[in-house]
């Protein structure tokens, strides 16, 4: 020990000094043996690089050494707009995912302690953990496509709008004449209307299969004293037709709402169409009245949130990465509880407390060692948290806006110009980051000894 | 009794070289249809293995490197060996990407880059300070008694590491080699940093996505094959790999 240096502590289940004493040398060329392929490639692949990274991280953008910069590559990092926006996000990381990754594991683990067929939702949820962020990168891509069509979650979000607001009949139409000019999202027949007459409202540019079903031929109303009549209809059939004029062939639209205009703009009436496409607006007030066709006829149906685009890619990767490492939280967690006392609890549960007091004033202090080894070692794979950035942010502002410390360093260092320099001085700057953490461990070591 | 037992079973040692041959002869066509029918199947096996070169060449380092690490920082007396252990706990939280550009310049005048055994080295050194630090754990804690009495009994290191540790620590190798495996084998970073043409699967698609965006039709079967690896691993050590966790969660 003493050559060695260590003062406090003895060595860990010390080995026994050896019986026979076959001779110094040969006991150090076995230790050689056994330690030498190691520690040579510890040496190659890790201390002589993080050495050289440190070193180059004050030289310029190439060459073996580059030129002397001092520090202004560290400069770099903190002014240069792609760099803070990833040390930002990589703040956003480690500020949400470990709490959550406990959060959600700690109560994944207290749950299923409670069902019998535990093993199987164990199963089902630390899975994510054997596959590669990148494959989950890939199948979380397409979950969040915009088309509710290809993605899950706005077919979801999909489901959820039509039950609440269904969308219109129609969303692509377009007037079929000029008299029909826009008008708060909907149309607006500019032709006078008085009581008795007739308004023709045309539509083209709906395609044949977006008709509503129940669609019949238009029939243009003959008019009525004191009401106003007139009909929607698809203004276009197969050869043109003549715009404006209701001719054989040419289907009406129904379940368009029609809106009775007075003079001043306001609503004075509204009525849904016929299957023929006609509405009757009965009992008007003589008057110089407009109609108009409602701005609900024309609702876009829902078009999905952009889940991948740049103002919510990186809660979307968030939730991504959640739902992979949660999985590995519920089994530590779990196996911390597996090894509580469980006297403990059934004291409290025996002195009245309830379920969530238990849990909140026994389970959760009781793990709390469990719980910050957890939390610990999502800091660290967060800071470094690289292939779901790249296989989920589609390139582009997407993946500007997603960037994190690791990933610019990727493409820092080895996309586009190349630059070594400041690539390796975002890489000492992760380095410095985790060494909290590598002290910390050093010294649970240390103690443990 | 024994002497009962020894006559019954006499018969079947001293078979005639005679019925030997019949028997082999007439249990030969079964045999022969059979390895014929194995060695087929598995064709498509040793096609995957293929792919697997990488990850699996790699396990097998750290496996053999650490171990033999792990045994000496276990179960060897020598000076400075709690300091070098802590070097080694210390090297568990580097960031890959202190190593990224130092060895893409090595590799680069090695002739390293671009090969496969290059992208597998890179993953056995940084293998490496979990697989000691895990098993290191793991033999600690075996039986000092057994060690002892091997030693007594005059066997040399080389015989103990193998015939001894090595046997009685494979819940932790398993856990070890499972990991090592299934990072290798998840691992994009290194892959797309070290090599060009020679990729794993996950560069691959990864590759197929920027430049197809989500044609799920001619991604989905890529990333079926790059999953059904890592899940047949997962499924079939499951248990080992729930141990790997725990033993290594400080990581």
């Amino acid at each position: 020990m003493s050559a060695g240096g260590i003062t406090a502590e003895p060595p860990v289940a010390a080995a026994p000094p050896p019986t026979a004493e076959p001779g110094r040398f040969s006991r150090y060329l076995v230790v050689a043996l056994f330690l030498g392929p190691a520690l040579v490639m510890l040496s190659v692949w890790m201390v002589y690089p993080a050495v050289y990274t440190i070193v180059r991280s004050f030289f310029g953008q190439t060459g073996f050494l580059g030129t002397w910069v001092g520090i202004d590559n560290y400069k770099t990092l903190f002014t240069d707009s792609t760099l803070r926006t990833a040390i930002k996000n990589n703040a956003i990381w480690v500020a949400v995912v470990p709490a959550f990754v406990s959060a959600v594991g700690l109560v994944f683990a207290v749950l299923t302690e409670r069902v019998r067929w535990s093993v199987a939702f164990k199963t089902a949820v630390f899975l994510p953990m054997a596959i590669s962020a990148f494959a989950t990168g890939v199948t979380w891509r397409i979950l969040y496509d915009q088309d509710p069509n290809l993605g899950a979650i706005n077919a979801l979000g999909r489901v959820a709008q039509d039950a609440v607001a269904s969308p219109g009949v129609l969303s692509t139409a377009s007037p079929s004449t000029s008299s029909l000019q826009p008008h708060h999202g909907g149309l607006l027949l500019k032709t006078p209307l008085h009581p008795g007459g007739v308004a023709l409202l045309g539509l083209t540019g709906i395609a044949p299969q977006d008709m509503p079903s129940s669609a019949q031929q238009a029939a243009k109303p003959a008019g009525k004293p004191r009401d106003v009549q007139g009909v929607v209809w698809r203004d276009f059939k197969p050869g043109g037709g003549k715009p404006g004029v209701v001719e054989q062939g040419e289907d009406g639209i129904p379940g368009v709402t029609v809106e009775l205009l007075d003079s001043s703009g306001k609503t004075v009436q509204s009525a849904q169409t016929e299957a023929d496409g006609t509405f009757d607006f009965s009992g008007v007030p003589p008057g110089t009245y407009n109609a108009a066709v409602g701005a609900s006829t024309f609702a876009k149906p829902f078009g999905g949130y952009s889940w991948l685009g740049p103002s919510l890619i990186t809660p979307s990767l968030l939730i991504a990465y959640i739902w992979i490492w949660a999985g590995f939280s519920m089994v530590v967690i779990a196996a911390g509880l597996s090894a509580m006392p469980r006297d403990v609890l059934e004291a409290a549960r025996t002195d009245g407390a309830s379920e969530w007091q238990v849990f909140r004033r026994v389970t959760v202090p009781l793990l709390a060692p469990v719980l910050s080894v957890v939390f610990i070692t999502m800091i660290i794979n967060v800071l470094k948290v690289f292939d779901i950035v790249y296989a989920l942010a589609p390139e582009g502002s997407s993946q500007s806006s997603a960037n994190v410390l690791a990933f610019a360093m990727y493409t820092k260092a080895f996309q586009g110009a190349g630059n070594f320099g400041v690539g390796s001085a975002i890489a000492v700057f992760l380095f410095l980051l985790v060494i909290p953490v590598l002290a910390l461990n050093i010294r649970r070591f240390k103690r443990d000894v | 009794m024994a002497a009962a037992a020894e006559t019954i079973r006499l018969p079947a040692k001293h078979d005639s070289l005679g019925s030997r041959i019949v028997r082999l002869l007439t249990r030969g066509p079964l045999n022969i249809v059979l390895a014929v029918i194995g060695l087929l199947w598995l064709v498509p096996t040793v096609g995957l293995f293929l792919t697997s070169i990488l990850p699996v060449s790699s396990l097998v380092l750290v496996v053999i490197v650490g171990a033999m690490a792990a045994y000496a920082f276990a179960w060897l007396d020598f000076p400075g060996r709690d300091w070098l252990f802590i070097a080694v706990i210390a090297l568990l939280v580097v960031p890959l990407q202190m190593a990224l550009i130092p060895m893409f310049r090595l590799y680069d005048t090695l002739g390293l880059f671009d090969t496969w055994y290059g992208i597998a080295l890179f993953h056995t050194a940084f293998g490496l300070p979990f697989a000691i630090f895990l098993l290191r754990n793991f033999f600690v804690g075996l039986p000092r008694d057994i060690l002892e009495s091997a030693r007594i009994d005059g066997a040399s290191e080389i015989r103990i590491f193998l015939r001894l540790i090595l046997p009685l620590g494979l819940p932790a190798i398993a856990s070890l080699a499972i990991f090592q495996f299934l990072w290798t084998w998840n691992d994009l970073l290194v892959a797309l940093t070290f090599g060009q043409n020679t990729t794993p699967i996950t560069v691959w698609i990864s590759g197929q996505l920027r430049e197809f965006g989500t044609s799920i039709d001619i991604i989905a079967p890529a990333s079926f094959i790059s999953l059904v690896i890592p899940l047949a691993v997962f499924f079939a050590f499951q248990r080992y790999f729930v141990q790997g966790l725990l033993a290594g969660s400080v990581k």
